[in-house]
């Protein structure tokens, strides 16, 4: 589904941030990217819908290297990704509804997306969204009027709405309460489940990625120094990643 | 070394740089005087003049009224179409402008059509107009579309510079192609400060469109600079207090606007307040 192959970025020559970063995303489960902060777990996930622009290697996604394709290339490959951002990112202007159809911009042409007009087929999806992460009723309230909690689920409708083959989410909780990060993860792995997409997600809290992740990648220093499953996180891999001990206790 | 340890605690330390400047601005305030020949003699000699014109200003005489409306519904026209014209072209100019949107060759170009357009004042760029275009309000409307121009496009390009990049990244995530990208992700976040630079521009308008007049480019300015120079100073009285009472309705229409563009208040919220934008949601908004 995804392959990345000797990626690598630095934002300033000489000091790189990924090092030659080698992964195989299955077509579906949940990949969670631990790691500590400024280790690159950001960068890796912007580098693959190419919000950053990688210094090096190979990006396949659905056979397609995504680092060779041109602006128009890009743009359609990017409506099969969805992303959902730490901070939600939402327009806070505009309301829950428009956020949500804004998922549709790749598919609409601008013509259209300016008068709001969208495809009667893409209104109907949208409501049922919002039903299905728990706003209904919220369509018409503007997106700086909800909690953060509520952003968050409009930031994963709106990815959801780009029907994506792949799901990506940049530390989605690190903004949210326990209770609530809880939720958020619930939803995402759910909408990964049920429409049978890939989710990769960054996060730092170890036990979250414990407790909803199928497999779970470690970085650290730019580079991925474990790929398993949950159970085989031992203390002595988080000491590695993380570095000292006296955390774990 | 209590003195020392005292000087080195000093909780507010002050440079002598802003007392040198101020002792020499004082010097070349009284400098000036001398220069200019202004001293208490012909201060007293103006003061009795003044006394002398203000009490023929009064009181005011309004008999020639249908001058006055015809200049000051000119003057109104001048401002209504310099106002649209010149928000219409600001708006593509100023979104070429923004640095963080747009790359280097078109923003100069752009930033160069605001520098010019905000060079002069309106009163100058009017005289060329009139040079160019003959008398009239054509004139008028012109020098003040150049000002609009310049104006709203150095503000709404700050504005747009000023986004949060995030949530255009979020839009830019979708696939979505350029313009959609404006649409969805950077006009809804300047949409009110555009509404606010638009109205106040309006209002700005509305106050130079009486006054390019003076220099034969349309509206109630020329009847007032007529009525000078004939010292009808009863009916430049009735002039001022009609451009008085226009700017305030000018003031109260532009509050409308914003009420009900950056407060989302209906026109009767509005008049319940008393024709006052609510300040609570005025700071949140900026």
């Amino acid at each position: 589904m995804l392959t990345l192959k000797h990626l690598a970025k630095s934002y300033v020559a000489g000091k790189p941030v990924l090092t030659d970063i080698n992964l195989e995303i299955a077509a579906q489960g949940v990949t969670a990217i631990i790691g500590p902060s400024g280790t690159g777990k950001s960068t890796l996930i912007r580098c693959i819908n190419r919000l950053v622009e990688p210094s090096a290697g190979e990006i396949l996604f659905d056979g397609e290297d995504l680092v060779k394709l041109s602006r128009a290339e890009l743009r359609h490959a990017r409506r099969h990704i969805g992303m959902v951002f730490q901070e939600y990112n939402l327009v806070e202007r505009l309301t829950v509804m428009e956020n949500l159809l804004s998922g549709r911009l790749g598919y609409v042409s601008s013509w259209r997306a300016w008068r709001r007009k969208f495809p009667p087929e893409d209104i109907r999806k949208a409501f049922e969204l919002l039903d299905t992460v728990g706003l209904a009723g919220f369509a018409h309230r503007r997106a700086d009027a909800l909690s953060g909690g509520q952003r968050q689920r409009v930031g994963i409708a709106r990815a959801v709405m780009q029907e994506p083959k792949l799901l990506l989410a940049d530390e989605p909780t690190s903004s949210l309460d326990p209770k609530t990060s809880v939720e958020i993860m619930d939803l995402l792995a759910g909408v990964g489940r049920a429409r049978n997409i890939p989710v990769l997600i960054n996060m730092h809290d170890v036990e979250l990625a414990k407790r909803f992740a199928d497999r779970i990648v470690g970085m650290s220093g730019g580079r991925v120094i474990f790929d398993g499953p949950p159970a085989n996180l031992s203390d002595d891999i988080l000491k590695q990643i993380y570095g000292g001990e006296d955390w774990l206790q | 070394m209590n003195s020392a340890a005292a000087t080195a605690q000093d909780p507010f330390p002050r440079s002598v740089w802003p007392r040198v400047g101020g002792v020499l601005l004082a010097i070349y305030v009284v400098y000036a005087c001398a220069q200019m020949e202004i001293s208490w003699e012909r201060v007293e000699v103006g003061l009795h003049n003044a006394a002398h014109f203000f009490s023929r200003l009064f009181p005011p005489n309004f008999s020639r009224w249908e001058l006055l409306v015809k200049g000051l519904l000119e003057s109104l026209q001048i401002a209504v179409l310099a106002s649209t014209l010149g928000i219409l072209l600001a708006l593509p100019v100023g979104l070429a402008a923004a640095r963080n949107l747009m790359p280097a060759w078109v923003t100069w170009p752009a930033r160069i059509i605001i520098v010019m357009a905000r060079s002069f004042h309106p009163v100058i760029v009017a005289i060329l107009f009139v040079k160019a275009v003959g008398f009239g309000a054509l004139a008028g409307i012109l020098a003040l579309t150049v000002a609009s121009i310049g104006f709203i496009g150095k503000l709404f390009t700050e504005a747009i510079e000023e986004i949060s990049e995030k949530q255009v990244e979020a839009v830019r995530a979708t696939g979505a192609p350029f313009a959609s990208v404006l649409w969805f992700g950077v006009l809804p976040q300047v949409f009110s400060r555009f509404i606010g630079f638009a109205t106040y521009q309006l209002d700005s308008n509305l106050r130079n469109s009486t006054m390019v007049g003076i220099v034969g480019a349309g509206g109630v300015g020329g009847t007032l600079f007529a009525a000078f120079q004939r010292f009808d100073y009863d009916y430049v009285c009735a002039i001022l207090i009609s451009i008085i009472a226009l700017i305030m309705v000018g003031e109260l229409l532009a509050q409308a606007v914003r009420a009900i563009f950056i407060d989302n208040a209906t026109l009767r919220d509005f008049v319940r307040r008393g024709g006052t934008a609510s300040r609570e949601r005025h700071l949140e908004d900026d």
